[in-house]
């Protein structure tokens, strides 16, 4: 694997041999999450997120699968059945609340994992693969958790997916037959419950597979951490089991901990009440707002309120895509040789007191109605957003005076590096 | 190359969102916003005295003033509003016994087949029967209304934002139309066929007054008196219970599993510090 201090397999009794040697699963598993796998000894809390993101997908197939076995695809019924499985089911309304909830929390620590990673630049070199599997996983989980909002068929549902798919209706020629295609109809119905349901139960294992991926190219450079600086030597790494085991064992606890409070307390506080109104083609919300999660990405698609030589929606379709994809870009757009934000004064005053800032507006705005001052806000916040990944990125590393690095990571844990000092280099600074 | 591109699009997503805002703007500080009357005179819902037995993440159900309520609903709401979700077995989360359920669910006709001809005709109901609709379809329901259809009642309470709250101040929030709102807004009326009710998002509803004196339903002997206020707060808690009938049951299942992870996550910490303790001699920050 990665670095050539890391512990090799060897099966402790006969069965784990034979299965060693025949289908070394153990092996794969040892090297992936065990100790065969040197983490940086300084991780922070921030790097708990991934395998907690892990733990909800796995939540989340788990219950949804249960859930598939009360539910049906279909208009005239699927409703009802939301209410059985949430009456008649044993536990059904466990399984229920779980994976409703369990999007949510899904989001919070993917949410997290992604701005860990814009914070210390965990997308940089040589780790641009890590970042862009994990843009697509993302995009997955957007398109899984939107179609499974549609499945209960309240009105948020349909109105949701209504608006949706309207979008692509905004693309110039062919939009509209776009749209129809996309939705089997004129509008939302069966044919578009039958094929979100399907893709629903599908993407999951999508994301499952690009996940594997993922890791994959993760364990090829290795773990970043909070210094940004390269692992060095030995000193600098510890095994992940059963340090990380054990750390990420406590941080499962505590969000699980909040996990439960919203199950078993606040169950329907993230969602909204009109989706217990079964969905009604002839009766329209008075505000029609996608779940929390989509928020940020809903005020930057409802800010382009002008046309400017293209129409206004279709300026909002195109930015509220872009705001996504461009992080696709972001491994060649942020040219400063340092990694982590801890280094970078003037990036980081901008991350704090910019980005940071600038999504929570986005999130309030877009889940309010769309009035002034609201719009305003989320204009304003827009026009940063787009500022800031594709002006301020590129071009803050050429006005920035990083602070001095650690040698080492070992140096950073504990304030000296005895080899730094004896001059017992092993490999070369970067 | 990728930069210059980047630093362009950038600029130009910028540039128009930023238009819009200096329009939206002039717009916003020059054209004077009208007051509504629904904007100013809507009263948010509030609970009756004392809050509801169900309350709170240890509250549970008063099953004597569920029962009141269920007493409303049938005698009152029924005449208009269905209760598709709940079936008469689940009357047993109210506390009757099996031989009430019956006898319960034999007072409803519900629809049925003849046995012998095979016609479409009506049957005592079944405990495993569901409440039966009062009009036998969405146009009957609408005809008889003046065109607004009374909704299914199983779920109102989840369906509105603080929803028992909000059927508690509907159900005592009808009142002569306030001085100062006409004062205010002189063109403001109540349609025809519509009644006003400042807990109504937009101040005038089309369903007339269900509780219009004390007593109108007869509470059994023990019970506090059927004032149209106490009659509110029991149908109110009853449609609670209709939209979650488990919802107590969760809540007391949440605590021991809250104990549990709380345990589990604090003995995670301690086995956490144990594993590092033995990695990291003279961490900085131990």
């Amino acid at each position: 694997m990665s670095f050539p201090w890391a512990k090799e397999y060897t099966p402790a009794n006969p069965v784990m041999k034979f299965l060693d040697e025949k289908l070394p699963l153990p092996r794969l598993v040892y090297n992936a999450v065990g100790a065969g796998y040197p983490v940086p000894r300084n991780l922070n809390y921030m790097w708990n997120f991934g395998v907690l993101a892990g733990f909800f997908l796995v939540l989340q197939i788990v219950t949804g699968v249960v859930l598939a076995m009360h539910y049906a695809a279909d208009a005239t019924v699927a409703f009802a059945k939301v209410e059985h499985i949430m009456r008649d089911v044993n536990w059904g309304w466990l399984m229920r609340y779980s994976h409703a909830n369990g999007a949510s929390f899904f989001f919070v620590v993917i949410y997290l994992h992604i701005f860990r990673g814009f914070y210390y630049s965990s997308y940089k070199a040589p780790r641009e693969m890590v970042w862009l599997l994990g843009v697509v996983i993302f995009l997955l989980m957007m398109a899984t958790a939107f179609m499974g909002y549609v499945l209960p068929w309240g009105q948020m549902s349909f109105w949701g997916a209504k608006v949706i798919t309207g979008l692509f209706g905004a693309i110039p020629v062919v939009g509209e037959p776009l749209q129809v295609w996309l939705l089997g109809g004129f509008a939302p119905d069966d044919a578009a419950l039958n094929r979100f349901f399907s893709l629903h139960f599908l993407l999951p294992f999508v994301i499952a597979g690009v996940v594997i991926l993922h890791i994959w190219a993760l364990h090829i450079p290795g773990s970043s951490n909070p210094t940004g600086v390269e692992v060095k030597s030995e000193s600098d790494t510890v095994p992940f089991h059963p340090y990380y085991t054990a750390k990420d064992g406590f941080g499962l606890g505590v969000v699980l901990v909040l996990f439960a409070v919203m199950l078993f307390f606040l169950p329907n506080y993230l969602g909204h009440p009109d989706n217990y109104i079964e969905a009604n083609p002839l009766s329209t919300p008075a505000h029609i707002v996608p779940e929390w999660y989509f928020w940020p990405f809903y005020a930057i698609l409802r800010a382009f309120t002008m046309d400017f030589i293209l129409p206004a929606k279709l300026w909002g379709v195109l930015a509220m895509f872009a705001a996504i994809l461009i992080w696709f870009f972001l491994p060649w757009l942020d040219r400063s040789p340092v990694r982590s934000g801890h280094y970078r004064p003037l990036f980081r005053k901008f991350f704090w007191f910019g980005l940071i800032p600038v999504m929570a507006v986005l999130f309030y705005c877009g889940g309010a109605p769309a009035e002034e001052p609201y719009v305003m806000l989320s204009q304003l916040a827009t026009a940063y957003y787009f500022l800031h990944f594709l002006v301020i990125l590129p071009l803050v590393s050429s006005f920035e005076k990083p602070e001095p690095l650690p040698y080492s990571i070992t140096e950073a844990v504990l304030g000296s590096d005895k080899k730094a000092v004896l001059g017992e280099n092993t490999t070369p600074a970067t | 190359m990728i930069r210059p591109i980047a630093i362009l699009v950038g600029l130009g997503f910028s540039i128009v969102v930023l238009l819009a805002f200096v329009t939206g703007a002039y717009t916003w500080a020059t054209e004077e916003t009208q007051p509504t009357a629904e904007h100013e005179f809507h009263i948010a819902p509030h609970a009756p005295e004392g809050g509801f037995a169900h309350d709170g993440p240890l509250g549970t159900w008063d099953v004597a003033q569920l029962q009141r309520g269920y007493q409303v609903y049938k005698e009152v709401c029924a005449a208009c509003h269905s209760l598709k979700y709940v079936a008469f077995r689940d009357l047993a989360g109210l506390g009757y016994d099996e031989g009430q359920i019956k006898a319960e669910a034999a007072s409803y006709q519900v629809p049925g087949i003849d046995p012998n001809t095979g016609e479409a005709t009506f049957r005592p109901g079944l405990p495993t029967d569901y409440f039966p609709s009062p009009y036998p379809n969405a146009v009957a329901a609408a005809a008889a209304n003046n065109n607004a259809i009374p909704p299914d009642l199983s779920l109102m309470t989840k369906a509105r934002h603080h929803g028992p709250e909000y059927v508690y101040s509907l159900l005592t929030g009808y009142d002569a139309i306030p001085a100062e709102l006409t004062q205010e807004f002189p063109d403001f009326e109540t349609p025809t066929g519509l009644y006003f009710n400042q807990y109504f998002p937009n101040l005038n509803l089309a369903m007339a007054p269900p509780l219009t004196t004390d007593g109108q339903v007869t509470y059994a002997e023990g019970n506090p008196q059927p004032t149209i206020r106490q009659m509110s707060a029991d149908v109110a808690a009853f449609l609670t219970w209709t939209a979650e009938p488990k919802m107590v049951e969760r809540r007391q299942t949440g605590w021991p599993v809250l104990g549990f992870l709380i345990f589990a996550t604090i003995l995670a910490f301690f086995a956490k510090k144990q594993v590092w303790s033995s990695a990291t001699p003279g961490r900085k920050d131990d």
